[in-house]
């Protein structure tokens, strides 16, 4: 059964240096909160695996975090560029980042791959690309009963997975609720997990068919109101977009993104 | 009288009547989102619209900033999770036209959103592929709208995210459980086209007011034109009305603040 704890607890205790870290959500329900306590304690050398890298993953590349990215967009949705992505990549600050191509097609793929136990994910993808030509991960196998020529990417099997959710209940049932991408492959897949959820009730409220993730399957659950702010939680908060418009200019910057980092995570304190 | 409309609204107005009503359409975000809900608003009022976050069947009042607002979701017949969303609905043969953007596009239609220049050390660094390479693939057919300059039109791209006709325009020959591919660019200029034969990208409909100095201006390559050449249709009244209409009340929304507590 999930524990319940601090977010920064869980965090101090599942994600090491060195880890491989996914943190899922799509647009909807971005885990900043937790991205936030992982800057906060100064991990180092992660590998990050996200679909759609966007604000919270160019904070964690800012600061330093992360040393290889595998990914499908990396992007600012709706505004542009990724600076500090781009920073790390085009000139190596404030390290080198490695990454790892896909598309989403392939990545929601080894997400669910990784859930179901495969070593590996086929699709009828990367037909004409460059992709593979860069990416060592993305090859192509034969169908064994119709010789078809398949793409393959290894499954995502993460050592922590982070998530943010609506509510859980006083077991440890996580409701999703809304845009769901790939937030249940993600918790599956991996071998810790962290959820951190809005409100922790006594009933879920879950409609017959809603995706609930099962206490006995995550491992950790926080309770962090907003946690998912400046994106959105279904149902709590809208998503803030012009927090999205302004983030261009802050990360363009090294010195306004580093007094950005100062003010709005080192000297935010967190969650004890 | 003469209506008065912006190049770019004569874009969308077009890529918007690229869409026929009952179609199935996987919509990319920017220009294909505004053209593809301008047809649900217009001619085609049952025109499927599908987003690659999981949204099926959606009818945003608003055009979403990014691919998962939470308007499409609110107006969606129901959302999934984007594996089934590729899986099932793409992979499994379900979408007649996927309509996209890009940043760069060749001659032979195939698209680069990856990045200028080298892979090991891009001058520019791009977004990425995204849903757009199965799209471009698994579709029926694809649509693709920008808009013209020699930057993005250039002979061949650095980088192919998203096939269209390939390096040398067989791409797709041969290749089993594929789209046709490209059949439609829509610019500001100008309706291009793939060579039956050739797949080159040939301009089939120029808009009106519009040179073909212009367009070749504008095309990174020496850019062919279609022997009957037509001219594309005007916008109507209705169209630039509703056009209009969207896109201010899109802008209101995107505009307003949101308190405090939400944001932090």
């Amino acid at each position: 059964m999930a524990q319940f704890m601090s977010l920064h607890d869980a965090v101090a205790r599942y994600l090491q240096d060195g880890a491989t870290v996914a943190m899922e959500g799509f647009t909807h329900l971005i885990p900043f909160a937790a991205g936030h306590e992982i800057i906060r304690q100064e991990k180092r050398g992660l590998t990050l695996i996200r679909m759609t890298p966007d604000i919270l993953y160019d904070q964690l590349i800012g600061a330093g975090c992360a040393e290889k990215l595998i990914f499908s967009w990396g992007g600012n949705p709706g505004v542009g560029s990724l600076h500090r992505l781009r920073d790390a990549v085009e000139r190596g600050f404030p390290r080198k980042l490695e990454i790892f191509e896909h598309s989403h097609a392939a990545m929601a793929c080894a997400y669910e791959a990784g859930a179901a136990g495969l070593p590996l994910a086929v699709l009828r993808g990367y037909i004409g690309s460059d992709l593979p030509k860069v990416n060592s991960q993305i090859r192509f196998i034969e169908c064994p009963f119709t010789g078809e020529r398949l793409a393959a990417v290894p499954a995502v099997r993460p050592d922590v997975s982070i998530v943010h959710a609506q509510r859980a209940d006083r077991k440890g049932n996580v409701l999703v609720s809304g845009i769901v991408g790939v937030q249940k492959e993600a918790v599956l897949a991996a071998r810790h997990s962290i959820v951190t959820v809005e409100e922790i009730v006594d009933d879920l409220q879950a409609d017959a068919n809603a995706c609930v993730i099962p206490g006995w399957a995550i491992t950790a659950i926080a309770e962090v109101k907003g946690g998912a702010a400046p994106s959105y939680a279904h149902g709590y908060y809208p998503r803030n977009n012009s927090f999205y418009k302004e983030w261009d200019a802050i990360s363009r910057d090294r010195d306004t993104f580093n007094d950005w980092l100062q003010q709005n995570v080192y000297n935010a304190g967190g969650q004890a | 009288m003469t209506l008065q409309y912006t190049s770019s609204e004569m874009m969308t107005v077009t890529a918007a009547r690229a869409l026929s009503n009952g179609m199935t359409c996987f919509v990319g975000i920017g220009l294909p989102s505004e053209a593809a809900n301008l047809a649900r608003l217009t001619h085609a009022p049952d025109v499927t619209l599908i987003y690659e976050s999981g949204t099926l069947q959606t009818k945003p009042d608003i055009l979403p900033l990014s691919i998962g607002d939470g308007e499409l979701c609110e107006q969606a017949l129901t959302t999934v999770a984007v594996p089934e969303m590729f899986r099932y609905w793409l992979q499994g043969g379900h979408i007649d036209v996927g309509f996209l953007g890009t940043a760069q596009i060749d001659k032979y239609a195939n698209l680069n959103t990856t990045l200028i220049g080298d892979y090991q050390s891009p001058k520019v660094r791009l977004p990425g592929g995204g849903g757009a390479p199965e799209i471009a693939s698994n579709a029926r057919e694809v649509f693709i709208t920008l808009k013209h300059s020699p930057r993005a039109f250039v002979e061949a791209v650095d980088f192919i995210t998203t096939l269209g006709y390939g390096r040398d325009g067989k791409g797709r020959d041969g290749v089993p459980n594929i789209g046709r591919g490209p059949t439609k660019v829509i610019t500001d200029l100008c309706v291009m086209a793939p060579d039956a034969e050739t797949r080159e990208l040939t301009v089939v409909s120029l808009h009106p007011g519009v040179t073909q100095e212009q367009v070749r201006e504008a095309t990174g390559w020496p850019v062919r034109f279609a022997d009957e050449l037509a001219l594309t249709p005007e916008p109507s009244a209705e169209e630039l009305a509703i056009l209009r209409d969207l896109k201010a009340r899109t802008a209101e929304h995107h505009a307003k603040p949101i308190s405090q507590e939400a944001a932090q």
